[in-house]
C-alpha cells in the first residue's frame, strides 16, 4: 500500500503510521471540510487507534481538495485519507465531495488529478530549525520519513533529499517508494506486529471503543510491541547511581523564585540531561532499520505516561535539548494531561527517538526497562532517596537517583552506553546549565 | 470557610485529578499518595488546583504538610481569607 504524497500540485494526506504496534486507524472525526485552508502542522482530522485518539496533523500548506474515507471507517496505514491542494494556484471550488465507502488499496494508479497547471512554484516546507549541517555520515531524515521508510520497505540509502539540507522527507521516501515498487527492499522491512486479534479492517464503521474495548486492544498493542522488542533486540542493561544533591538544591531555590503555576518537577531536569546526553554519544538516539542504525539528529524524547485505567503511552515532547527547562515543564504538563485525557497528536505518537522512564513515583530504585522498536535506547530513572554516599573520604546522606540504560547492542555496545550515563551523571552535576 | 468547605473543595480537586478515587474511602489522617496512585505530576497539579480556587499561595516546602487530607484543612483554614 503506498502513499504518493505529491502528485503535481495535489497532495496525498495519508493515515499515518501512529507507533510501531499501528496497523490501521479509524477515522472519527474530520475537523476539515473540502474548500478549507489548512497549513503545515494543523490538526485536521481525529483518529483512533488501539493506545488513544489521535489527533492527526498535516504537513504541507494547502486547500482541502476533497475527503476520501469518510467518518466511521477504518483504514490501514498508507490509505489515502484526503487530498490536498497546495498553494500558488487558483483555487477552483472544490467539486462536489461524494466520499467513497470504501478505499481500495492503490498501487501506482494515479490519483483522480485535478486539472494541473504547468508546474507551479513547488511550496517548499518551512524551513525546520535545526543546527546547522553536522558531519557528513548522519543522513538528515525527519524522523516521520524514517517511519514511512520502515513502513513501506524503503532503503534510505538510496532516497534523495529534497528538503532543508537535503533532508530526507516523508514526500521523498513515499516518491521512492512508488518509483520501485516491485523491488524487493533490501531488507526484509521489519516484521510488522503480530496482527492483533482486534476487528480487522473490514470492521463496520463504529464510533470510539468503549473503555474496556480500549484497555484490552491497548494490552494488546503493548504485548505486540514489548514482544517484537524482546524477540529482535539484543538488548545489553547498565545501570550507575548518580547523587542529586546539587540538582535538587538548585530546583529548590528555582521553584522558590516561582509561583506554584510555574514550578519545575525534577523529571524535567533528567529529561533534558538525557536529551544532552545524546549529542555526546548520538549512537543512542535513532531508529534500528534496515539492518544498520539511522541517526536522528532531532532529540524528541518519548516520555512513559502511565494511565489511571493502566497500560501506558510514551509520546514525544520534540526538540528537548534545545528547550529550556520550564518550556519542556510546560510541554509536559500538556502532555500528562492529553495522555489521560485520552487524546494525542500524531507527531507525538510517532516521532520519538528515544524513550525516558522514570519509574520512582512508585517508589523502586531500579528500572530495567524494553526499548520500544524501531528506537534503540531507553533510559530508566528510579525513586530518589537517601543514601549513604562516600566522597572525598567521607560518607555522608545524600539523595541519589538510579539512572539506567537499556540498549540495543545491534546499534552500540557497552563501552559507548557507558560513556552516555556518564554524560548524563556530569550533566545533573551542572543543574544551572541545564 | 469551614473545615468541611475545605475538604469538599480538595477533595473535588482531586476527583478531577484521579476520577477513580471514592472520597468516602479516604482517610483524612493518612497521606494521600498511601492511599491513591498519584505521582508528582498529579500532586504538583492538585497543589495548583487549590491555589487557584483559594488564592492561597503554598511554597515547595509546605507541600509536605498537604500530605493528607486533614493536613490541607489545617493549612489552608488559617489562610484562606474569608
Amino acid at each position: 500500500m503506498l502513499c504518493a504524497g505529491w502528485w503535481g500540485t495535489v497532495a496525498e494526506f495519508c493515515m499515518p503510521a501512529l507507533g510501531a504496534d499501528m496497523e490501521a486507524g479509524i477515522i472519527l472525526q474530520w475537523l476539515v471540510k473540502p474548500g478549507d485552508a489548512v497549513k503545515r502542522g494543523d490538526i485536521i482530522a481525529v483518529v483512533d487507534t488501539e493506545k488513544a485518539t489521535i489527533e492527526v496533523e498535516v504537513f504541507i500548506t494547502g486547500m482541502i481538495q476533497s475527503i476520501v474515507v469518510p467518518e466511521g471507517e477504518k483504514v490501514p496505514i498508507g490509505t489515502v485519507l484526503a487530498l490536498i491542494r497546495t498553494e500558488g494556484e487558483a483555487v477552483t471550488p472544490p467539486p462536489e465531495v461524494k466520499p467513497k465507502p470504501a478505499v481500495p488499496p492503490r498501487a501506482v494508479a494515479p490519483a483522480p488529478a485535478p486539472p494541473r497547471p504547468p508546474a507551479p512554484p513547488r511550496i517548499e516546507k518551512p524551513p525546520i530549525p535545526k543546527p546547522p549541517p553536522a558531519a557528513p555520515p548522519r543522513l538528515h531524515v525527519s524522523p516521520l520519513a524514517m517511519r514511512i521508510a520502515l513502513e513501506l520497505g524503503v532503503d534510505l540509502s538510496t532516497v534523495k533529499g529534497t528538503g532543508p539540507d537535503g533532508a530526507i522527507t516523508k514526500a521523498d521516501v513515499e516518491r521512492a517508494a512508488k518509483a520501485a515498487p516491485a523491488a524487493p527492499p533490501t531488507a526484509p522491512p521489519p516484521p510488522a506486529a503480530p496482527p492483533v486479534e482486534a476487528p480487522k479492517v473490514a470492521a463496520p464503521p463504529r464510533p470510539a471503543m468503549t473503555p474496556e474495548e480500549r484497555q484490552a486492544a491497548m494490552r494488546r498493542a503493548i504485548a505486540a510491541a514489548m514482544a517484537r522488542s524482546k524477540r529482535e533486540i539484543p538488548h545489553y542493561y547498565l545501570g550507575t547511581d548518580i547523587e542529586m544533591s546539587r540538582a535538587m538544591a538548585w530546583l529548590a531555590a528555582e521553584n522558590l523564585k516561582r509561583p506554584v503555576t510555574e514550578r519545575i518537577l525534577y523529571s524535567v531536569m533528567l529529561l533534558k540531561a538525557v536529551a544532552l546526553a545524546v549529542h555526546d554519544v548520538p549512537e543512542m538516539n535513532g531508529f534500528w532499520a534496515e539492518g544498520a542504525f539511522k541517526p536522528i539528529e532531532a532529540v524528541h524524547v518519548g516520555v512513559a505516561i502511565s494511565l489511571r485505567q493502566g497500560g501506558l503511552i510514551a509520546p514525544a515532547i520534540h526538540d528537548i535539548d534545545k528547550k529550556r527547562l520550564d518550556e519542556i515543564m510546560v510541554n509536559l504538563r500538556d502532555l500528562v494531561k492529553r495522555v489521560r485525557a485520552g487524546v494525542l497528536r500524531s507527531s507525538e505518537i510517532a516521532d520519538a527517538t528515544i524513550t525516558v522512564t522514570s519509574l520512582g513515583e512508585q517508589g523502586v530504585e531500579n528500572v530495567f526497562g524494553i526499548i520500544y522498536p524501531p528506537q534503540v535506547a531507553l533510559v530508566g530513572f528510579g525513586k530518589i532517596t537517601e543514601r549513604p554516599w562516600a566522597a572525598d573520604g567521607m560518607v555522608g546522606v545524600k539523595p541519589v537517583i538510579t539512572a539506567s540504560l537499556s540498549a540495543d547492542h545491534r546499534a552500540s555496545d557497552g563501552h559507548r552506553g557507558g560513556l552516555f550515563l556518564a554524560a548524563i551523571n556530569r550533566l545533573l552535576q551542572e543543574p544551572e546549565k541545564l | 470557610m469551614t473545615d468541611d468547605e475545605i475538604k469538599a473543595l480538595v477533595l473535588r480537586e482531586l476527583g478531577k485529578i484521579a476520577p477513580e478515587v471514592d472520597a468516602d474511602q479516604i482517610d483524612p489522617a493518612i497521606e494521600l499518595r498511601e492511599q491513591i496512585d498519584l505521582d508528582s505530576m498529579d500532586l504538583l497539579n492538585l497543589m495548583i488546583a487549590i491555589h487557584q480556587t483559594t488564592g492561597v499561595d503554598i511554597p515547595e516546602a509546605d507541600y509536605p504538610q498537604m500530605a493528607g487530607l486533614n493536613g490541607c484543612v489545617a493549612y489552608l483554614r488559617s489562610r484562606i481569607k474569608a
